[in-house]
């Protein structure tokens, strides 16, 4: 029976002791525990949040530089596809100058030869009214004496004049 | 460490047994195996080992109070036999006698209350004693360093904290369950370090003395109720989804299952530890009655295995105790659907 009899003394003693014991740890130990074991907690979480924003800032960041790699990319072919038109243009474009140019050349180059030619049938004719005019001379000198002579004498020059 | 408690304790045993045996070999049966019960019970002084007739005791202060002659302090050592340190009805004091079974007694039969510091009040204040100072240390190491990674006392508190904290707690109370949590912990504490200390050699325990299982499962019924909210209290008095001729029934039932709860705490508490320590003083005991080396062989090993199995016993029983008181906290305190199930 003792075993099961609860004693006064034992109770009271217990109820004072362990009343006295839950105030003194919830006041000097349990408050303070569990505020640092959150604030513990806490500052692990936001460590991990942070790590994980750092992360998702770093892949944005590469997303970016992808982005603005490819954008320079893009305006390096405009730019080279342009150089390419503009040098393809002017090339066309001397092109056409200089046949401009060398037709101009000819034509310029004919009219000297026009005027060449022109300056040389003058002396040319010159020449022959000159060669007329000595033959016409001879003649009339050769013509004095024999006939035939004289007709000999003509056909003998201009068969010159034809070699000349 | 409870390595070292191990092999203390099989130490202490070995020892108890050397002295104890020659004194109790010549007498009967019986007495052979009192000893076990006398190490069960509370008892007013605390007695620790006797050497043929030297007695080594720690004498307790006897604290009375009764209506007509207040207040008033012995000492245990005023009602006993100085030779044979023996308690009885003619070693009278002042008008108390502490009887052949360590209870008190008034010579004239009067009333009175009995606020002795007994062996288990004193065993209990080391308790708390210990407790505290464990705890305090823990604290004391945040307090110092901040929120950092736990050493020393903390090391070993903030498991237990976190434990308490998670899995008894929020898992059985539910979201409320912060404000329960000091509470529970040193409960957890003050069981946990009470089974341990309780098994060390010439210790008391005293979450095998139903006084303390009593107080600790009042506690934990007072809380219970003072937290209950309306949902609790309507299924006690107005179970929802019964008839009305049937809650004649039913509330008597809810009414005797509030004081089931805390009563069941109580017992389970109670018979776990003082069974151990029951089965083993049997063991040792065997050793007396045999009086033979082999049997006292057989029955160390026995006792070594037993103690192994208390040391688990003792964290299983504090870890059940504090997770039954958050659950009927938690009972009390949840916010539940009326169509769910009963």
């Amino acid at each position: 029976m003792d075993l099961i009899t609860p004693g006064s003394g034992l109770i009271f003693w217990q109820l004072f002791g362990f009343l006295g014991l839950l105030f003194l740890l919830i006041k000097f130990a349990w408050k303070p525990l569990l505020a640092a074991l959150e604030e513990r907690e806490t500052s692990i979480e936001n460590a991990l949040k942070s790590a994980e924003q750092a992360r998702n800032e770093m892949a944005n960041l590469k997303a970016d530089n992808e982005k603005l790699l490819q954008e320079t990319r893009l305006e390096r072919d405009i730019i080279l596809k342009k150089a390419q038109e503009a040098s393809v243009k002017m090339i066309e474009d001397a092109k056409n100058e200089a046949s401009k140019v060398a037709a101009q050349q000819i034509e310029n180059a004919k009219a000297v030869i026009e005027t060449e030619k022109r300056a040389a049938l003058t002396e040319v004719k010159n020449q022959v009214a000159i060669l007329t005019l000595e033959v016409t001379e001879k003649l009339l000198r050769k013509n004095l004496s024999n006939e035939q002579s004289q007709k000999a004498l003509v056909d003998e020059f201009i068969k010159d004049i034809k070699l000349n | 460490m409870t390595r070292k408690l191990l092999a203390l304790s099989l130490l202490f045993s070995a020892f108890l047994l050397g002295f104890n045996s020659s004194a109790l070999a010549s007498e009967s049966e019986e007495d052979k195996t009192s000893f076990i019960m006398h190490h069960v019970v509370d008892s007013h002084e605390w007695h620790f080992a006797t050497f043929g007739h030297t007695h080594v005791t720690l004498p307790l202060p006897v604290i009375v109070y009764s209506g007509d002659r207040g207040l008033e302090f012995f000492m245990s050592t005023d009602f006993q036999d100085h030779e044979t340190h023996a308690f009885g009805k003619e070693f009278a004091h002042e008008g108390y006698f502490i009887d052949d079974h360590d209870h008190l007694g008034r010579v004239d039969g009067g009333s009175f209350t009995d606020f002795s510091i007994t062996k288990n009040v004193v065993m209990m204040f080391i308790v708390i004693f210990v407790v505290a100072y464990v705890s305090l240390s823990a604290a004391s190491h945040y307090k110092k360093n901040g929120p950092v990674a736990p050493k020393g006392a903390a090391a070993i508190i903030e498991p237990i904290v976190i434990f308490v904290r998670d899995e008894i707690a929020h898992k059985s109370i539910g979201p409320r369950y912060k404000k329960y949590v000091p509470y529970l912990i040193t409960l957890f504490l003050f069981i946990w370090f009470g089974n341990l200390l309780g098994l060390l050699p010439g210790a008391a325990n005293i979450t095998g003395n139903i006084a303390v299982t009593l107080t600790l499962a009042v506690l934990t019924f007072i809380i219970t109720n003072v937290s209950g909210n309306k949902d609790y209290w309507k299924h006690v008095f107005a179970t929802p989804g019964v008839p009305i001729p049937m809650l004649l029934i039913i509330v008597p039932v809810e009414i005797i299952g509030l004081f089931t709860k805390p009563f069941a705490l109580m017992v389970r508490l109670f018979v776990a530890i003082t069974a151990g320590h029951i089965v083993i003083l049997g063991f040792i005991a065997l050793a007396f009655i045999f009086e033979s080396i082999s049997i006292g062989i057989v029955s160390t090993i026995m006792v070594t295995f037993i103690n192994i199995i208390e040391l688990l016993v003792a964290t299983i029983q504090a870890y059940v105790f504090t997770l039954f008181t958050a659950m009927y906290i938690g009972g009390a305190v949840a916010e539940h659907a009326h169509d769910d199930h009963h």
